[in-house]
């Protein structure tokens, strides 16, 4: 593929003083894609995306977006791109109208220009439009803050979690909207802390204490997962968690809402745990193997 | 369920701001050594009624009492007798681990001796000893998180408030500090949490579900996913929890 056609990401470092950030963080996105950064708080996703923006300078590495160096066309970069950062930046004082219109005006546009872009967005705030930003609630504030990261029509998006702290419906709301934007051909790059986000992309890289552990698309890193996965419940949950870690054939055993996930040791069977917990007098007992999803995954290259 | 004790009693709870109406009418019951899970869109009014429940704003009308305390003359009866957690508001980041257990100590009352004795305790089952004069600004999030727990029921609560105790952890970070939430419960103390991890509200006994300032459903996850014909808890509360268009 063309270089001017992709985002590719080289051996970046960064470092804080004597904390590692980023270590050999390397990837490369195609242009259109929605590609996700999946981890959890401190795992380097903000840095790295600093970095992206041109607003941080990485220590070592290459950054090449769509043709143009991060550190020698910084200027260019980012007139073509749209960043949306973590912590909730617009001005508090100015009103829902005002900021956008600042954000239209430094880069040279009118709200009428690309408003297009923006309308599905900013016409579910636009009746709030003379009140201040300060004043809004969690989800209209995250609604203006992607219209004025969108008002000057970037080619590239960076959204910084945008969907930490946001309730599970207005979270779904959200991915629709950028299901729409990829449409229009934007290239977006978006972090979240909830792992179950992850099959929203088209592809992730999951990102732990500033490594990325693995990049594909959520369903190759799902098929990935080798070891059999058994969900698993009984009528006392909390002393089923105590006994299977108390097992020696296990091998890992977390809680998923009303399961317990368990892998075993490569010999053991689940007929073996089986019989081990009708021991420690559980009842109702049921055991299934399922397919692991992205938490799992995630664990599971956690420990290794 | 009858028999077992009440911790949190609310009946007819109201609470308006003006016009608005942030909750309106709630009534439930919290039992001892329960896992609540309190939870709602943004805006439903969630957390109007934990400031309520906390004795820091008076509600509008409603009979509560939280502790066996009366909401409305016993105030500081009740913070003496809860706990409370969120992840924005947790430790003092300049001051070592201990010097924040001496002060949440101090604040609640307890002797020197007694803190120390109990800070001692803490530490070892947490496996923290040895970052007992370490800043709280050096730790991970996951660490603060657990210390924070232990902290807010370092005066021995009958109930703990925890608000979005988990957001941003590790998932294996998180489901250990689920564990720590298990213990303290089998042990009596009653749970009150809020979270957007639908996950972790199968972990509850039982789950309220809030939409625009009203109770819509409370129950155990099991039945909650039986009666509105969902396999998850994050089905059932997308059905019930519409967003609040907010004015």
């Amino acid at each position: 593929m063309e270089s001017n056609q992709q985002i590719i990401a080289k051996g970046i470092f960064k470092s804080y003083k004597d904390v590692k950030a980023l270590e050999d963080i390397s990837f490369s996105i195609p242009r259109g894609e929605l590609f996700g950064f999946i981890g959890p708080d401190g795992a380097g996703k903000t840095t790295l995306f600093r970095i992206l923006v041109t607003l941080l300078l990485q220590d070592k590495g290459e950054i090449n977006l769509f043709g143009l160096d991060s550190r020698r066309d910084f200027r260019k970069v980012r007139l073509m791109t749209g960043y949306m950062p973590g912590r909730f930046s617009l001005y508090q004082d100015l009103s829902v109208e005002e900021n956008l219109t600042f954000f239209a005006t430094i880069f040279g546009t009118t709200i009428k220009e690309n408003y297009h872009l923006i309308r599905d967005i900013y016409s579910q705030i636009e009746p709030f439009k003379k009140r201040p930003a300060g004043k809004l609630s969690g989800g209209m504030k995250q609604k203006l803050a992607l219209s004025c990261a969108l008002i000057h029509k970037p080619e590239l998006l960076v959204l910084d979690e945008p969907t930490t702290g946001v309730d599970a419906v207005s979270r779904k709301e959200f991915w629709e909207m950028l299901g729409n934007l990829k449409k229009l051909g934007i290239t977006i790059i978006v972090s979240t802390p909830y792992m179950d986000e992850a099959s929203l992309c088209d592809r992730v890289a999951l990102i732990q204490d500033g490594k990325i552990m693995q990049t594909d698309t959520p369903a190759n890193i799902v098929s990935s997962y080798s070891a059999p996965l058994y969900a698993i419940r009984s009528e006392k949950m909390h002393k089923l968690i105590n006994d299977l870690r108390t097992f020696p054939e296990t091998a890992s055993a977390y809680t998923f809402g009303q399961y317990i996930h368990l892998t075993l040791t490569p010999t053991a069977k689940a007929e073996d745990v089986v019989g081990f917990l009708s021991e420690k007098n559980h009842t109702g007992l049921e055991i299934n193997t399922i397919s692991p999803n992205i938490e799992d995954c995630f664990m599971n290259l956690m420990v290794k | 369920m009858s028999e077992r004790e009440i911790v949190i009693r609310v009946r007819n709870l109201v609470k308006k701001f003006g016009n608005f109406t942030a909750n309106d009418n709630l009534c439930f019951d919290v039992y001892k050594g329960e896992v609540f899970g309190f939870l709602g869109a943004n805006g439903a009014g969630k957390t109007t009624a934990i400031r309520i429940l906390c004795g820091l704003m008076a509600p509008t009308s409603g009979e509560i009492s939280v502790a066996g305390f009366d909401i409305y003359r016993e105030t500081e009866k009740i913070k003496r007798h809860i706990g409370y957690m969120s992840q924005k508001f947790s430790l003092y980041e300049d001051l070592t681990v201990y010097e924040n257990i001496r002060f949440y100590g101090g604040i609640y009352g307890l002797r020197r001796k007694e803190i120390a004795k109990r800070a001692d305790a803490l530490l070892v089952r947490l496996g923290f000893s040895e970052v007992r004069n370490s800043l709280i600004k050096s730790l991970p999030l996951g660490w603060k998180q657990k210390l924070a727990f232990s902290i807010a029921i370092l005066h021995r609560p009958d109930i703990v408030f925890l608000d979005e105790p988990t957001g941003g952890v590790d998932p294996i970070t998180r489901r250990q500090f689920w564990d720590m939430i298990y213990e303290s419960a089998s042990e009596g103390l009653t749970v009150f949490v809020t979270t957007h991890y639908m996950d972790e509200a199968e972990y509850c006994d039982r789950v309220s579900i809030m939409a625009d300032g009203r109770i819509e459903a409370l129950d155990t996850p099991l039945n909650l996913i039986k009666y509105y014909n969902a396999s998850t808890m994050d089905e059932v509360f997308v059905k019930i929890a519409r967003p609040v268009q907010q004015l």
